[in-house]
């Protein structure tokens, strides 16, 4: 049976409508609802489900972040993860943390935690980079399944559809593996009240990237977040065929 | 003192044109084995403001075509053809080694490719094995090492500057215009020969939508439906407008989720981006996530019965009404 390695990131609520900060220097986040990133609840739910098939020995998830990061873990223990491991990184250091960053903790704590799949959402909704499966794959010298809509479980390998540009495409990889799961995974369950209550005594580990070797310095500094220019209001027109002379107008038809 | 100062800043000008003038750019082109992708052509436009050799590297395992393609782009240096079975369905885990032998060869200062499913996949694969933070999807190139893109579903523009010796970068094809595949003349080269075959992964099948319009991301003109369609059936009314304009067809996550349309046809943050002439947009309410998708578009026009919808504050012009009613008439008066 595989261990399984979950990657979550804290991030703003996507029903949020972010505010840029006047000295551009980010968003705001502090009063801001957060939540778990989509993805990584999707990837959390394949692997709980991994291990409602057997599939799945133990699940550990894994959060890098300021304190607040644990609350994450703790819905990913509420959902059905073993146990957690927090990697504290706060304040400026996590102003900076890139993929490139994140993909070595993980990578290192795969090998430590002797895992067989680490999953992980496809992208972040916050910094929509989607690097870090395909990096700590990489770091590891694992094979990646990105965008997996379904994955089945062979001995020593995965078959793996993955959402590809034009339609879908199946791989087979080797395990150990990298997943990044797309939306079309698995619809997540919610987290019930008995659940949330267990989660409370699941154990969680506190770690810095120190401990594990990573150096989080910065690779890529942030110059400035602005907005994005805003569109000019339209116009509600009265029928179809204003549209059409519109469109005409236009030189659309 | 102010001559000193001067003197300074003419010296640091010269440096930076100077180190301008040693830029070299590696492309990495994305094709079928029959024909080149778009988005290598936006592609190649982005290493041409950044400046400098432009190689493009061709990996697959039929490349003549495509190789000749693209030796005709203006600005191209260098065709690297790299055929081999080895590349069978453009596997990372394949490509990655190559790349890194052409890069320890050859000393890029950047290597680009575009935001694809395929350029997803391949390029943080390298980043990291040379130990690099690459930058994602970028938007605009402000100097060789200052890059512009979205974060947030495209609420927020961030400027980067990357800090690392060399740039991988993946551009979002709908900012950059297409570099036309003439007026060049490249020479083809061999890529650097190796062992790239990989027993980490096997490519078994892919099952690719099949369709007569234009592409989704590159069309002129798109016409997307969502929840509001209701059903897979009633796409049918978008399918014969978008034949008479020539169009593609997109969708919302909603009506994807729905099962009214394939995975591949969804637009939005985390399916295509979109930036045509025209979008139409039948049947969708706005979410964030959807608008991250086409929010660039020339032209917007919603059509929806809710004159609520978030979908009319970036609309250009607005329709609200019964799309069961408006889509037919439309067809019927285009």
């Amino acid at each position: 049976m595989a261990r399984v390695l979950v990657g979550v990131k804290r991030v703003i609520d996507y029903a949020v409508k972010i505010r840029v900060k006047p000295d551009k220097s980010g968003v705001v986040t502090d009063g801001v609802k957060h939540a778990m990133n989509p993805f990584d609840e999707i990837a959390i739910e394949e692997a709980v489900r991994m291990k409602e098939k057997k599939l799945a020995s133990e699940i550990i998830a894994v959060s890098c972040g300021p304190a607040q990061a644990q609350e994450t873990i703790r819905t990913a223990l509420a959902m059905g993860a073993d146990r957690g491991i927090h990697v504290e990184v706060a304040g400026p250091e996590y102003d900076t943390l890139q993929p490139i960053h994140v993909s070595k903790i993980l990578a290192k704590l795969a090998q430590d935690e002797k895992i067989d799949i680490v999953i992980v959402g496809k992208q972040a909704i916050d910094d929509d980079a989607n690097q870090t499966a395909q990096m700590t794959a990489a770091v590891l010298d694992w094979p990646a399944g990105t965008f997996c809509s379904k994955v089945e479980h062979g001995s020593g390998e995965l078959t793996i559809t993955r959402e590809v540009d034009g339609g879908l495409e199946v791989i087979k990889v080797k395990t150990p593996a990298v997943l990044s799961a797309d939306l079309r995974l698995n619809e997540p369950r919610y987290a019930t009240l008995p659940n949330i209550m267990k989660a409370k005594k699941k154990p969680i580990k506190k770690v810095s990237p120190k401990d594990l070797g990573v150096d989080t310095a910065p690779r890529i500094e942030i110059v400035s977040v602005e907005d994005p220019p805003v569109r000019q209001a339209g116009s509600i027109l009265p029928d179809v065929d204003a549209l059409v002379a519109k469109l005409k107008e236009g030189g659309h038809i | 003192m102010f001559v000193n100062c001067s003197r300074t800043i003419r010296h640091k000008t010269q440096l930076s044109s100077l180190l301008q003038r040693y830029q070299s750019t590696l492309v990495i082109a994305e094709h079928n084995n029959e024909a080149l992708s778009t988005i290598t052509q936006n592609a190649l436009t982005a290493a041409r403001q950044i400046g400098g050799d432009i190689t493009v590297l061709v990996a697959g395992t039929k490349c003549g075509p495509v190789a000749e393609a693209v030796s005709k782009a203006n600005g191209v240096a260098k065709v690297l053809v790299a055929e081999n079975d080895a590349f069978k369905g453009f596997v990372p885990e394949a490509i990655t080694p190559l790349i890194l032998a052409t890069q320890k060869q050859f000393n890029f200062s950047h290597i680009l490719a575009g935001a694809t499913a395929f350029g997803k996949a391949l390029l943080p694969r390298v980043a990291a094995k040379l130990d690099v933070s690459p930058v994602s999807d970028i938007i605009g190139i402000k100097s060789p090492d200052t890059f512009v893109r979205t974060i947030y579903a495209g609420n927020a523009i961030q400027t980067v500057k990357a800090k690392d010796g060399v740039k991988v970068v993946s551009i979002r094809g709908t900012s950059f215009e297409a570099t036309p595949l003439e007026g060049g003349s490249a020479k083809l080269e061999p890529a650097p020969a190796g062992d790239y075959k990989s027993n980490l992964v096997e490519f078994v099948s892919q099952e690719l939508t099949k369709s007569d319009r234009p592409a989704l991301a590159s069309a002129k003109t798109v016409i997307s439906g969502g929840r509001g369609l209701k059903s897979g059936e009633n796409f049918q009314l978008l399918y014969t407008l978008a034949d008479k304009m020539n169009a593609a067809v997109g969708a919302s996550r909603a009506a994807v989720d729905a099962g009214f349309v394939p995975n591949d046809l969804q637009v939005g943050q985390t399916g295509k981006i979109v930036a045509p002439d025209l979008y139409v947009a039948v049947g969708i309410s706005g979410a964030i996530q959807h608008l991250a998708g086409m929010k660039d578009s020339k032209t917007i026009v919603a059509i929806n019965k809710d004159p609520e919808a978030p979908i009319f504050q970036v609309a250009d012009y607005g329709l609200v009404a019964d799309l069961f009613k408006a889509v037919p008439e439309l067809t019927e008066k285009v």
